[in-house]
């Protein structure tokens, strides 16, 4: 060991400042660490075959054209995209890519016996959380809303090109990709706060992760109260191009945006209170885990 | 352990297990203090009833596995917390992390780490996390890597490590905040005996540095040369606690002191010795130029000793006492389990 290091003189440490620019600095360093590993790290491979998915399949059907009615007529192009969006993108991919990197942020820390370190850091556990939260919505953000507009891209271009051209710079294509686009961040928000905290409370998150996808997917045979207990119900309620949810499902009007998109932003606001009421509790017991 | 140690234990116990809170006159600010402290895991039982005022200097937590160790710092450190009572590290309790770490390390035994760092990364992300600017993180880093010896090997990723690597990584991290407090568990495991001994140096000016320094070690002749107070745990009781020969001077009643005198006339000296009250056993060493003596009042008996050698009839070589040490002490109270 060094004897010429230099002396290091104990409580030097600490100096004050003000809360909010110290939280950020913490937040944005919890960002650096976390996003590189979000996107670098070995289980971001299962992200990217699932965010591949959509795009390997467009681009397959983009090589060759399917026979079918619907693909020949570019005025059915807008209700196909919104038919793969709901189903493949939104339900699919953003559904268990969310599921995979929300839940992992704790879940695969424990695992790893390495989330100490952040609770050995001179930092409020609910600005962890917070920093958490923020890296796996930007690692989310980033692919699924790559993934999203690239879909609209391979679904409209490959066939009709000019067409598809004046729908995007004319019409209402753009209006839409931007839509999409934005339901794409909110369902991020969503149920990445769901699944940081179901990371959180659940020793094996799975069981929740799937009670919450059968519950999205009967969203549309639940009766018009419970159907509002639900993210896909308000993401529905945005998407530019509606979708008829079959002859047994319960009718119910869409939920204005106004109320949708803030409503969202508040349940998950209160998700993240509950995470934080949560973590401050909270022991490291790996071997417990 | 047999019931009769047992009681033994539960004897000192009374002795020494005075509640913390009737021992508030040392400093708040500049001391650990666990309150009547309980921690059950479910239905098991991690620590019982711990009263401890712990002062600055090197205090090492001694036990055989499962003795509580861990969960004494986990409990100093807020990774756990107590079922019953209170514990407050100079001042702080341990529920405030943005304060307990500004002022606290901790070198912990998980031998793990975020994946895919860099040994210099690894340090100057944490210090960042708890709010250190970037450039002070990187200084910080820079010293605290040289401190134990690691510049050259910063830029290689943690994987690449060896054990000894990881744990002198990790007991980096601990201090690159330069805290006012240290805990470590287990430090010097996975050390080669070159760099156990630098460790130890270290500890050592760290100490002098004011540093209040928390060891917990199996390695009992290492803590006996670096300590300054033992904790004494067995089944999640402090079984005894302070000074190594405090410790020991109290248990003259049960375990009287064991002496040696190599001396020319050993049976003389044993006629000689057992006229008085102050010895309760003698025996011949096995090469017959030594006297193991056991007396309860050590201090009278070095005095009747100066009077029998003062008499001029036997020679004495040396006189050493043979259980005044942390391993006599461990044994007595702990015993070889």
């Amino acid at each position: 060991m060094s004897s010429t290091a230099e002396t290091i003189q104990p409580g030097t440490a600490t100096r004050r400042e003000s809360s909010w620019s110290l939280w950020l600095r913490q937040i944005l360093a919890i960002m650096r660490l976390e996003v590189k590993k979000n996107f670098l790290g070995k289980r971001a491979v299962l992200i990217y075959l699932l965010a591949l998915m959509p795009i390997g399949l467009l681009a397959l059907i983009a090589i060759v054209k399917p026979a079918d009615r619907d693909w020949i007529d570019f005025v059915q192009y807008p209700k196909l995209f919104s038919v793969i969006y709901n189903t493949l993108i939104l339900r699919t991919v953003i559904f268990f890519g969310c599921a995979w990197i929300f839940m992992n942020l704790f879940r695969g820390e424990i695992v790893d016996r390495s989330l100490h370190y952040y609770f050995l850091s001179a930092l409020r556990r609910d600005v962890l959380i917070t920093g958490k939260y923020f890296s796996g919505l930007v690692t989310a953000v980033v692919l699924f809303t790559t993934v999203t507009v690239l879909s609209m891209f391979l679904t409209f271009f490959p066939h009709f090109f000019s067409a598809s051209t004046r729908f995007f710079l004319d019409g209402a294509g753009l209006g839409q990709l931007f839509t999409y686009a934005g339901i794409t961040i909110l369902a991020c928000i969503g149920y990445g706060a769901f699944f940081l905290v179901v990371g959180l409370f659940f020793r094996n998150p799975i069981i929740p992760a799937l009670s919450l996808y059968g519950w999205e997917w009967i969203n549309f045979l639940l009766p018009p109260l419970l159907k509002k207990v639900s993210v896909i119900h308000y993401l529905n309620s945005l998407v530019p191009v509606p979708l008829s949810e079959g002859p047994i499902a319960v009718a119910v009007e869409p939920t204005p945006a106004w109320i949708s998109v803030p409503g969202l932003l508040i349940v998950t606001a209160l998700v993240l209170l509950a995470a934080s009421r949560r973590i401050r509790r909270m022991e490291i017991r790996y071997g417990g885990d | 352990m047999d019931i009769g140690a047992q009681t033994s234990l539960n004897r000192q116990l009374k002795r020494r297990a005075t509640p913390a809170s009737k021992r508030m006159n040392t400093d708040l600010e500049s001391t650990i203090i666990f309150d009547n402290v309980s921690k059950f895991y479910g239905e098991i039982l991690g620590v019982n009833r711990v009263n401890l005022v712990i002062p600055p200097g090197i205090t090492s937590l001694v036990g055989p596995n499962g003795a509580g160790k861990t969960t004494l710092m986990n409990l100093m450190t807020g990774l756990l917390r107590p079922t019953r009572g209170g514990v407050t590290v100079v001042g702080i309790p341990t529920d405030q992390p943005e304060e307990l770490f500004r002022r606290v390390g901790y070198c912990s035994q998980f031998d793990s780490f975020p994946r895919g760092l860099t040994g210099r990364e690894f340090i100057s992300s944490f210090l960042s996390v708890s709010g250190i600017p970037k450039k002070q993180a990187e200084d910080w880093t820079e010293m605290a890597l040289e401190r134990v010896d690691l510049l050259p090997a910063g830029d290689r990723k943690i994987g690449a490590y060896s054990k000894g690597m990881r744990q002198r990584v990790r007991l980096a991290q601990a201090i690159a905040h330069q805290p006012s407090v240290l805990i470590l568990d287990e430090p010097l495991n996975g050390l080669d005996p070159m760099v156990r001994a630098e460790t130890i140096a270290l500890f050592r000016q760290l100490a002098a540095e004011g540093m209040h320094l928390i060891i917990s070690s199996h390695i009992l002749h290492e803590v006996d040369m670096m300590s300054d107070r033992v904790v004494l745990l067995n089944n999640g009781y402090v079984v005894a606690e302070g000074g190594i020969h405090g410790v020991r001077d109290e248990m003259d009643v049960e375990h009287p002191m064991q002496i040696l005198i190599r001396c020319d006339h050993p049976s003389l000296l044993a006629a000689r010795m057992f006229r008085t009250d102050e010895v309760v056993e003698a025996r011949m060493h096995d090469d017959r130029h030594g006297l193991f003596v056991k007396t309860r009042n050590p201090d009278r008996f070095y005095l009747l000793l100066n009077e029998v050698v003062a008499q001029g009839e036997i020679n004495v070589e040396s006189v050493a006492p043979v259980d005044d040490d942390l391993s006599a002490v461990y044994e007595y109270l702990i015993g070889t389990q």
